[in-house]
């Protein structure tokens, strides 16, 4: 049974690349993995996209590259997926309990304690929203949400997108700010299932829904170039596409 | 200078792991060939190798769990562990939750320039970020990390790290040459793992007919023999990983194997069957 929920994402987070210049999207990503195409193919060739772990959709020629680009100014946009968030944008990405004996134990911090501190544009995304992930204070930091003033620190949280919602990130405040709802969920529902606090406007937008002009290069496109990695993901995409009655 | 080198088989290679070595490992993340050389893995497995301090460069997944599972490990140094798509390393999970291996959560980043500090004999290496994170606080406790002032600038901390030099390091490439040259292709980090070590062992897909150093266009990605301590050549030698063009992963022994290891009764079969009781002495 298909809500079209995937494809929501995708064109959210589409939405949100719209002028970057150089996007990549590290392993097990696929939502922003096809975000980050989709989004490159509305650029009119105005974007670079690296699929880390692509032979077709990478230019880098190895790991060194992504931390190279990102110490050099040469990245702009990049998405992380912590296990837990909290509301000043702490990330996790070690696991649940004292430190090191964890009773939840996730794969670990991989590049995060550097890229999140230098990339411009980290969008931190998750494909659900509870309590026990958008924490008030994380368990263990894997690289923190803001810093003092003299650390050197171009880079940092500019967005949260879940199952549920898209906020923004204040980087002064420290805090997030709730931008959209996606479609089908209210500002109600979201602070319910939040476990930190967050700024929002009195009447908050919902997410716009996939446009047709998305929706078509999704279905001629982005689906054939994300099956290289996600041969699976990419078969879901087809049904979310025909619940959006789209010849596909 | 082309003096011809004999491979050994893939006992005598592992001979050259003892125990206690502090022993680097490659990512298995790469879509040009996967450069983990589960052959020697398994044969270290069978010399009952005990007390490995494993690095990660800068990841690692079926491999390390294996050597947890079969109670090689000390410690594990990485960036990241997991199966990819096939899900969590199971017996890396329950050692670290038992207290039975020690678990150096670090960064992927800091792993390559402690290696790189290594590699050029530098007392140091700095590392851009990491301020404020737990990473750095554990490892300023356990591992000597430091934040030192820019020494150019002013009220400019960064974080420095101390080299990491190995005792060993292995990996599987696609070719060797007859004169202990091996070809890396993209793999750039393993000429830093190989310069950065006491020994490097390596097991190859394939001979290269001629000398790599005196081809111009595979040198410039050829580790040159003074690196090199050891080779083997062991076609399918990172199965059941992928090697590049030459095989794709064997997908239903990593499922197995990602079921089988939830349990310790069930890594025991997978490990008997495919570990144990096999016969890759050649």
């Amino acid at each position: 049974m298909t809500t079209g929920q995937d494809i929501v994402l995708v064109c959210a987070l589409a939405r949100i690349l719209r002028g970057r210049r150089h996007v990549a999207v590290g392993s097990n990503s696929p939502i922003p993995g096809s975000a980050a195409l989709l989004a490159q193919a509305l650029s009119d060739g105005g974007m670079r996209v690296e699929i880390l772990g692509s032979r077709k959709y990478s230019t880098f020629s190895g790991l060194a590259d992504l931390f190279d680009c990102a110490c050099t100014g040469r990245l702009d946009t990049f998405f992380l997926g912590p296990g837990q968030i909290d509301g000043q944008a702490n990330i996790n990405m070690v696991g649940i309990g004292p430190y090191p004996r964890l009773q939840v134990r996730w794969p670990g911090s991989h590049g995060s304690p550097l890229l999140y501190m230098m990339i411009p544009n980290i969008i931190l995304f998750r494909t659900d929203h509870q309590r026990r992930s958008l924490v008030p204070k994380v368990d263990f930091i894997s690289a923190p949400g803001v810093s003092p003033p003299n650390v050197y620190r171009p880079g940092g949280p500019s967005a949260l997108v879940t199952s549920m919602a898209h906020f923004s990130f204040n980087r002064a405040r420290a805090r997030f700010r709730l931008e959209s709802v996606h479609p089908g969920n209210t500002a109600e529902s979201v602070i319910e299932n939040t476990g930190f606090e967050f700024d929002s406007s009195p009447s908050v937008a919902v997410t716009p829904k996939p446009d047709p002009e998305m929706l078509a290069i999704i279905s001629e496109r982005v689906r054939f170039q994300i099956a290289e990695l996600y041969p699976h993901f990419a078969v879901s995409l087809l049904n979310d596409l025909e619940y959006y009655k789209l010849p596909a | 200078m082309n003096v011809e080198i004999l491979p050994v088989d893939i006992d005598s290679l592992v001979e050259h792991v003892g125990n206690g070595d502090l022993v680097a490992l490659p990512s298995a993340v790469s879509a040009e060939y996967s450069g983990v050389s589960m052959v020697a893995t398994r044969a270290i497995i069978r010399k009952h190798v005990k007390g490995m301090h494993l690095v990660a460069v800068p990841s690692t997944s079926l491999q390390a769990d294996l050597l947890i599972g079969a109670g090689c490990v000390a410690s594990l140094l990485t960036g990241s562990i997991l199966l990819y798509e096939y899900g969590k390393a199971n017996r890396f999970t329950a050692a670290q939750e038992a207290g039975s291996i020690v678990v150096k959560d670090s960064t992927c980043p800091a792993i390559h320039a402690a290696l790189i500090a290594g590699e050029k004999g530098l007392p140091f290496m700095p590392v851009s970020g990491l301020i404020g994170s737990d990473i750095l606080r554990y490892r300023m406790a356990d591992d000597g990390w430091q934040t030192i002032d820019n020494p150019f600038g002013e009220d400019d901390p960064v974080v420095v790290v101390p080299p990491l030099r190995p005792d060993v390091t292995l990996f599987h490439v696609p070719l060797a040459d007859r004169f202990g040259n091996v070809w890396i292709g993209r793999r750039a980090e393993f000429a830093t793992m190989a310069k950065a070590s006491a020994k490097t062992l390596v097991t190859f897909e394939a001979f290269f007919d001629g000398n790599l150093m005196a081809d111009e266009d595979k040198a410039p990605a050829t580790i040159p023999a003074l690196y090199v301590t050891a080779v083997s050549h062991q076609p399918k030698g990172a199965w059941p990983l992928h090697g590049g063009d030459a095989y794709e992963e064997d997908a239903a022994n990593l499922r197995e194997y990602a079921e089988q290891s939830k349990t310790g009764a069930g890594f025991a079969e997978y490990l008997t069957r495919y570990v144990l009781d096999i016969d890759e002495a050649a």
